[in-house]
């Protein structure tokens, strides 16, 4: 369908857009509902005390635990990258720095020195390529790209108490440096570690991270790394049928790559998709990561806020009125019995 | 008529002045400053401060690890999740005291306030030293309601949760200035703002072990629990209880003169019953915690490095404090219970702290050396806590937090 209609300029919300795009399934708007009764919370706080918002708030409460997981919309875009196919030529780092106008490194794209550290996306760099030994094939050492996933719902985004984080429609995650104050919580969620932060700036610190080139992908072109790449370890498409493509290669040659598409599933699922011949743990993929996305963890404590916003003032009125009546019944009590004395 | 008010500004200005001296004049009030405490406070602000200053000229990488798998250190560890639970001082005894009518807890409602009020300021001082751009904190209230997010709940409520603990103790500073009315109109809504203490601490307090449910896979699975939440709230309860003591005894060392007789005369009974409390609360914690292993089948994991950590912080850090208490409440020894008390307060730190640094990437390469703090945070945390301490010590001595002003008696 076309995948024009929601900019990501449009919906300044990605949890209201997901329930706009994911309409048609029963439960999106359960979560929908769920995600956005917190922004009425503190609308509702003065509200919910008299008690007019409770009946809605409970009902909100009750919908958020029997709602399902939502794994994004179904023509998003992601990568698939097969990591059978990398040569770790690097040429991905470089139409990224490129492509993000991002300063020039310090060591040469082509020097092949940088492998001898294992390196993370930095201020610097939003994607970087490891090596790795071969445990098949001890002298074809294996590479691995590392940078942001781009999860169909962000731990990143989820964490984020400014909203400087946005799941577009296309599948990008972007982060807007104008909202962010720095906490860094983000950091914190992201499973994968992957926002950096600029601890050398004093005045003007911000979060880097991959953006997908989302001004490329949310016009329908690839990204700079996956058009880039010239051994075809990275394919850009529609997430779905990349999903389709990493299934069909795994089934053509069951020796030659194990049988987990990472992303899938991973944290709620991700954008980025990777197929293996060794397992993922090898290559340093984290391997605890929960199948649900992490939005899930907090949202029955959330749903609890309005039930103590409404349930706390009268239990705890009702105890201070206990209080004043049996010290004024017991007051009664002293001037009856002064009474009964004259 | 000009000149009338010239006077009346003048007269003002010197009443203030000298409130603000205590009486002294100028030369004696200086000379008073130089103590031994004093000196050692100056000593540790004139290396921290410049540490502080170097922070906001050259950015986090001159204080911190500046890690990207370490975004938080001791600044949050510390300052934050260690600052707020025993801060929760105010919302327990006002409303012990307002709420459930513990009326012979008078002596001390101000004095948790303050404790609390302070505790929470300084809170939101780490927090602003460890934010990237503090001069944005407003942001989640104006700029961007990322309302899916537990620190977004955070943010509203410990700024709330400011102002009201403002509300709550600005009778004292009404006193202080001798103000009458406005003093009666904030009186008039102590109990509503009490009620509204119970509601934003129970889910601040709360939300800030909420706030790791989001990072299953870096927090340690004895530590992290679906429970969190549930375990930052009950220990922050006791915490208070307990702070309150620790804090009452310090003031009764320390600032022995700005206490009334009914104060001191109180307060090894109060004590007694302050402990008391704390136990009910510190055993019901620990079982939690134990719940809390069961409830994930966590069993096997006691019997690893990190399991027997986590063991010295439940059974020394919480039952053993708890013990003591309880031994010095059963054989009426105040003194015990006071002890007690600080060995709490120092259990509270150990979870918070465990929490958020010790077993937070504990599956990361190296993490052990990761987590020792430079030098310079140090010295930020140390100056901090130092201003804490002054400014504490500066209100004590001029309003009436540990004695009540005789001329507002009747008032009562």
């Amino acid at each position: 369908m076309d995948k024009n209609l929601k900019k990501p300029s449009e919906p300044a919300d990605p949890l209201s857009e997901q329930r706009g795009k994911a309409g048609d399934k029963p439960d999106a708007d359960a979560i929908g509902d769920s995600l956005n009764f917190t922004r009425r919370r503190f609308m509702g706080t003065v509200a919910a005390i008299g008690g007019a918002l409770g009946v809605a708030s409970l009902t909100s409460g009750v919908k958020t635990a029997s709602a399902k997981e939502f794994s994004g919309s179904s023509d998003r875009y992601g990568v698939l990258y097969d990591l059978t196919m990398c040569v770790g030529c690097r040429s991905c780092e470089k139409a990224c720095n490129e492509e993000n106008k991002l300063a020039a490194p310090k060591v040469p794209f082509d020097d092949p020195s940088v492998f001898e550290e294992t390196r993370r996306p930095m201020v610097e760099s939003y994607t970087v390529v490891n090596r790795y030994p071969n445990p098949k094939d001890p002298s074809k050492p294996l590479y691995r790209k590392i940078q942001c996933n781009h999860c169909n719902e962000p731990a990143c985004a989820t964490a984020c108490p400014v909203h400087a984080y946005n799941k577009t429609a296309e599948g990008p995650v972007t982060y807007d440096v104008n909202l962010c104050f720095g906490c860094r919580y983000c950091m914190v969620a992201c499973p994968y570690y992957v926002p950096a932060y600029d601890y050398n700036s004093a005045l003007e610190p911000r979060i880097s991270k991959c953006t997908m080139c989302d001004h490329r992908v949310k016009h329908g072109r690839p990204t700079a790394c996956s058009e880039i790449c010239p051994t075809g370890a990275l394919t850009f498409g529609k997430r779905i049928d990349l999903i389709k493509v990493a299934r069909e290669r795994i089934m053509k040659n069951p020796d030659k790559y194990i049988d987990h598409i990472f992303g899938e599933h991973e944290a709620g699922g991700t954008s980025w998709l990777y197929i293996s011949g060794v397992p993922f743990e090898h290559y340093g993929f984290p391997t605890n990561i929960q199948k649900a996305p992490m939005l899930e963890n907090t949202k029955g404590f959330l749903s609890t806020v309005p039930l103590v916003f409404t349930i706390w003032p009268a239990l705890f009125g009702m105890l201070y009125a206990a209080t004043q009546h049996r010290s004024r019944s017991e007051n009664g009590t002293d001037h009856e019995k002064t009474e009964e004395k004259k | 008529m000009s000149n009338e008010n010239l006077a009346k500004t003048e007269n003002f200005r010197s009443t203030f002045m000298e409130k603000l001296r205590m009486g002294m004049t100028w030369q004696e009030y200086t000379r008073s400053l130089i103590t031994p405490f004093n000196i050692v406070a100056a000593l540790i602000l004139s290396i921290g401060l410049p540490v502080i200053v170097m922070r906001f000229t050259q950015g986090l990488v001159v204080a911190t690890h500046a890690s990207n798998e370490y975004p938080w250190g001791l600044f949050l560890g510390w300052g934050l999740f260690g600052g707020v639970p025993l801060s929760a001082t105010g919302f327990v005894m006002a409303t012990a005291y307002y709420i459930f009518g513990f009326k012979d807890y008078h002596p001390l409602v101000r004095l948790g306030v303050l404790t609390g009020l302070l505790g929470y300021f300084f809170a939101a001082t780490y927090l602003m030293v460890d934010l990237g751009r503090p001069w944005r904190i407003y942001f989640p209230m104006i700029m961007g309601f990322g309302t899916g997010s537990v620190l977004f709940l955070v943010a509203w409520h410990v700024s709330t949760y400011l102002t009201v603990q403002i509300i709550e103790f600005s009778p004292a500073i009404l006193e202080w200035f001798k103000s009458k009315r406005v003093r009666r109109w904030a009186l008039m809504i102590t109990v509503g703002m009490t009620i509204a203490g119970i509601i934003l601490s129970t889910l601040h307090q709360s939300a800030l072990g909420a706030m790791f449910l989001l990072a299953p896979g870096k927090l340690h699975p004895l530590w992290y629990s679906p429970y969190i939440p549930i375990f930052f709230l009950t220990s922050s309860i006791y915490a208070a209880l307990v702070m309150v003591i620790v804090v009452s005894t310090l003031c009764a060392r320390f600032l022995r003169h700005r206490a009334d007789d009914t104060f001191l005369n109180s307060l090894d009974r109060l004590t007694m019953g302050l402990g008391q409390g704390a136990i009910i609360g510190m055993y019901i914690y620990f079982a939690l915690k134990l719940i809390g292993v069961a409830h994930d089948d966590n069993w096997g994991l006691l019997n690893t490095p990190y399991g027997h950590w986590f063991l010295v912080e439940i059974l020394l850090f919480v039952l053993a404090p708890a013990a003591v208490l309880t031994y010095g409440v059963k054989t009426h020894r105040v003194g015990i219970v006071r002890f007690g008390a600080f060995y709490a307060v120092l259990g509270i730190l150990v979870n918070r702290m465990n929490v958020s640094i010790v077993a937070f990437n504990w599956n990361l390469p190296h993490h052990l050396h990761h987590i020792v703090p430079p030098w310079h945070e140090v010295a930020i945390v140390a100056s901090i806590a130092t201003m804490h301490i002054l400014i504490f010590r500066w209100i004590v001595n001029r309003m009436p937090v540990i004695r009540e002003d005789t001329s507002y008696h009747e008032l009562h």
